[in-house]
């Protein structure tokens, strides 16, 4: 009786080794497409040029939690009177994870009567987004926002 | 193959706020993404969306493999005249896609 328990409880841990070893291997083909911090720097510096990028005004509403990171809703609203004179140009987010920084450029003008703009979009890890608003006067603005994902997007196989 | 889904109220005051909902039926494929035998998918992806509100355009977005499949993209404008919304997708191996939706404004 004894025995018998013994030789499952061997055989459980064995099948639970093995199957550690399955799981880390996609994180290691993971690893390999990362877009790295300095690809986020570098994705940003192309879009702001030598300008400063100051904090505040703009605001990510995104879940702090994801199931899944094929469809994650985004809102990104910047403060601005929207007028004339004083309006909202555009408004670029980036990731730091994903195969590549860029998630997407929005080119608004004054007619747009509010600097806001929602879209879905894909995270293939736990990760920061960032949102950088261009004001009419030419100053930039951005925020971060911290987002975990349980199931990646954009690099799983194809069945 | 592909359609769009739009969202724009028919009737508004001069002057009012509105927001319009854009859906695109589209994979959006990455690019990055083996089949079981390692052969790289090749990207095929939406790169651009414009809209025009009788002629000048109000709203344009640069699209990424980031974008989630089926892209949805919402926007606001200022209702100044009656008229027309025209909606244009453009991406890889040649898509493009047109829409369109009328507002009357009072």
């Amino acid at each position: 009786m004894r025995r018998s328990n013994n030789s499952s409880r061997r055989q459980f841990l064995g099948l639970a080794g093995g199957a550690a070893v399955i799981g880390a291997v996609p994180i290691i083909t993971l690893r390999r497409s990362e877009a790295t911090p300095a690809m986020l720097a570098s994705a940003i510096r192309n879009v702001v040029g030598a300008a400063v990028v100051q904090t505040g005004r703009v605001k990510i509403d995104v879940p702090p939690l994801v199931e899944n990171g094929n469809t994650v809703p985004m809102t990104v609203t910047v403060t601005s009177p929207m007028t004339a004179d004083d309006y909202v140009k555009s408004i670029h987010v980036f990731n730091e994870k994903n195969p590549q920084p860029n998630i997407g450029n929005f080119y608004l003008g004054p007619r747009a009567g509010r600097g806001q703009i929602s879209t879905r979009i894909r995270l293939a890890d736990s990760q920061k987004i960032v949102a950088i608003a261009q004001l009419s006067d030419g100053s930039f603005w951005s925020v971060s926002a911290d987002v975990v994902v349980t199931l990646a997007a954009c690099t799983e196989e194809v069945i | 193959m592909a359609s769009a889904l739009i969202n724009v109220p028919k009737k508004a005051k001069r002057g009012e706020i509105i927001e319009i909902k854009t859906l695109m039926s589209h994979i959006m494929e990455t690019g990055y993404r083996r089949t079981a035998t390692g052969a790289l998918v090749p990207r095929d992806i939406i790169t651009s969306f414009t809209c025009r509100y009788n002629g000048v355009e109000i709203f344009r977005a640069d699209l990424f493999p980031a974008i989630a499949a089926n892209p949805f993209i919402s926007f606001f404008t200022v209702a100044t005249e009656s008229g027309k919304f025209d909606f244009e997708w453009t991406g890889d191996e040649g898509f493009t896609e047109t829409a369109s939706a009328a507002i009357s404004v009072e």
